[in-house]
């Protein structure tokens, strides 16, 4: 790897060089995998993607999985398969970096399938990262999470900057005391288009899932949020879109949920608006200029 | 010091505040007061730069500070904590310390500035200032960035709205701390009779006119004026 390609790869790695279990993917290869005793990465077919194998029992253990394109013109369609084992504890660093130096599109469409055993915890970081000419960088991450019972797994994607377009799909079933945890966070500008779908199936009694997404669309960007979740037992959803809307942005959100079962106790609310002018002059009290107070109240939203 | 010249607010045809002249000096403390609707809180605004006076003019160490925008003001040492406290989502109360205090804390020094507000550090610091803090604990927090925030004049409005009493009491001896008070001039707006003893003056305000200054920290006086606005109040409301 280059510098440039070492700098974006530390974007989307929260700034942590991969230790432990981990896989670079640079350019639609592998170039660089370890394993641990209890984790194990094995290549699929044709460099497709991965099989992930986390060992029941395991205490706590980290994985990175970041994937980077630096070359224009390239699609990436990668299938990466988590089997995390009974009572595991993982944590788990994962997104994409593009950067672009010509109009060429550069798209990465990453699916990813977790099948998450009885009792087992997982923590799933995923960043998208994209940097060059506009139009050109494409991002479009499917997470599908299969949760046995007593699971628990928690998932935080943010979309930093610099995704032009990018169509988020979300599938979860949830079995038996399973706890799903999702929280978004997605900036967009220019003409960015940004749709994030999200489909939960409650199976199992007492499962519960709460999805929060904050978002910040600003000049003419587009971002629509779609949840759909069915509580098919007795329950617990709570879905929560928050956006802030600048300049000539629009958003849109379509939060369904749907009870199945008398006991399924499911709630939504969304928020779209600009940042209130109160919360602007109490920075400028402070002494922020009105450009510095409203970036400071974006950062912190999207914190 | 502050000065203000014949300040006027007149807003949809209604006088709001009719041609206040006051001086403030600097190590004192005054606290204005009078009925609801008096103009008070627009006083304080108007100084803050949040609202713009009708007429007048406003000097900051005698420098005219009339045009100067909110920003402009905080930076030249004018300080307000909000009657009601601005709620944000994804702030937290370590940020707007920091944020009000002009540096980055250490984490004993966010502790010391939360304790002197009966906060604790491991609670509190990395909360959002969101709705799941009570209007109290909005409060504390509000008067503990502002009375850590470097400045000339602190304008504090309503410091006791939503603070219980045990917390009161705590807050007259913060404001009674001569290092609270040293090399500033402090603007308490208040109802409460407990905080006038900590005044250095007392400026009674009515249809947004100075009705009374009560002056010198005369103990009997300043009760005097209290049981004065009182009247008033009672008569107005």
């Amino acid at each position: 790897m280059n510098n440039d390609e070492e700098k974006i790869l530390l974007k989307i790695t929260d700034n942590k060089k991969p230790t432990g279990a981990f896989n670079i993917r640079l350019n639609k290869k592998s170039v660089k995998k370890q394993i641990t005793d209890n984790v194990n990465i094995i290549s699929k077919a044709e460099n497709k993607g991965l099989d992930i194998i986390i060992k029941e029992d395991t205490p706590l253990e980290f994985i990175y999985l970041p994937v980077i394109l630096s070359e224009s013109g390239l699609t990436d369609i990668v299938y990466n398969d988590f089997y995390i084992h009974k009572n595991a504890k993982v944590y788990i660093i994962a997104g994409c970096a593009i950067k672009t130096n010509s109009n060429k599109k550069s798209t990465h469409n990453g699916i990813h399938r977790f099948f998450v055993d009885e009792g087992a915890n997982v923590t799933y970081i995923e960043n998208h990262y994209g940097e060059g000419h506009n139009h050109s960088k494409i991002f479009n991450p499917t997470t599908e999470v299969y949760l046995k019972n007593n699971a628990s797994m928690e998932i935080k994607t943010t979309q930093i900057e610099g995704v032009d377009n990018s169509i988020r799909i979300t599938k979860a079933e949830i079995g038996k005391n399973a706890t799903l945890t999702i929280n978004e966070k997605i900036l967009t500008n220019k003409d960015n288009y940004t749709e994030s779908q999200f489909e939960v199936n409650l199976n199992g009694e007492n499962s519960s899932c709460q999805i929060t997404s904050r978002a910040c669309a600003t000049d003419t960007s587009t971002q629509i949020f779609k949840s759909n979740v069915n509580g098919n037992n007795k329950s617990f959803a709570h879905i929560e879109c928050d956006a802030i809307i600048k300049d000539q942005a629009k958003v849109t959100s379509i939060p369904a949920v749907n009870a199945n079962h008398s006991e399924a106790n499911l709630t939504h609310e969304a928020s779209i608006g600009k940042i209130a002018k109160d919360e602007i002059e109490k920075l400028m009290t402070l002494g922020l200029t009105e450009i510095e107070a409203e970036q400071k109240i974006i950062d912190g939203f999207l914190k | 010091m502050l000065k203000l010249n014949n300040i006027s607010y007149i807003i949809d045809n209604k006088t709001i505040l009719n041609n206040i002249n006051l001086t403030l000096e600097d190590n004192k403390t005054y606290i204005i007061t009078g009925p609801n609707g008096s103009g008070k809180s627009t006083l304080a605004k108007i100084i803050m730069g949040i609202n713009k006076p009708t007429s007048g003019t406003i000097l900051l160490n005698n420098e005219d500070v009339t045009n100067n925008s909110i920003t402009i003001r905080a930076q030249k040492g004018i300080s307000y904590g909000y009657q009601s406290p601005v709620k944000f989502k994804g702030l937290t109360i370590a940020d707007i310390i920091n944020i009000s205090t002009n540096k980055i804390n250490s984490n004993e020094e966010l502790s010391t500035i939360l304790a002197s507000v009966g906060l604790n550090y491991d609670e509190y610091s990395n909360r959002e200032l969101n709705d799941k803090l009570s209007g109290g604990e909005m409060k504390r927090i509000e008067i503990a960035g502002i009375i850590n925030r470097p400045s000339k004049i602190t304008i504090l409005d309503e410091p006791e709205a939503g603070i219980d009493l045990w917390s009161f009491n705590d807050l007259v001896e913060l404001f009674s701390n001569p290092k609270f008070k040293k090399n500033k001039t402090t603007i308490i707006i208040s109802h409460q009779q407990k905080l006038f003893k900590i005044a250095d003056e007392i400026i009674l305000l009515k249809n947004g006119k100075i009705e009374k200054i009560c002056n010198n920290g005369n103990y009997q006086d300043l009760l005097n004026c209290h049981n004065y606005c009182c009247q008033k109040r009672c008569k107005h409301e």
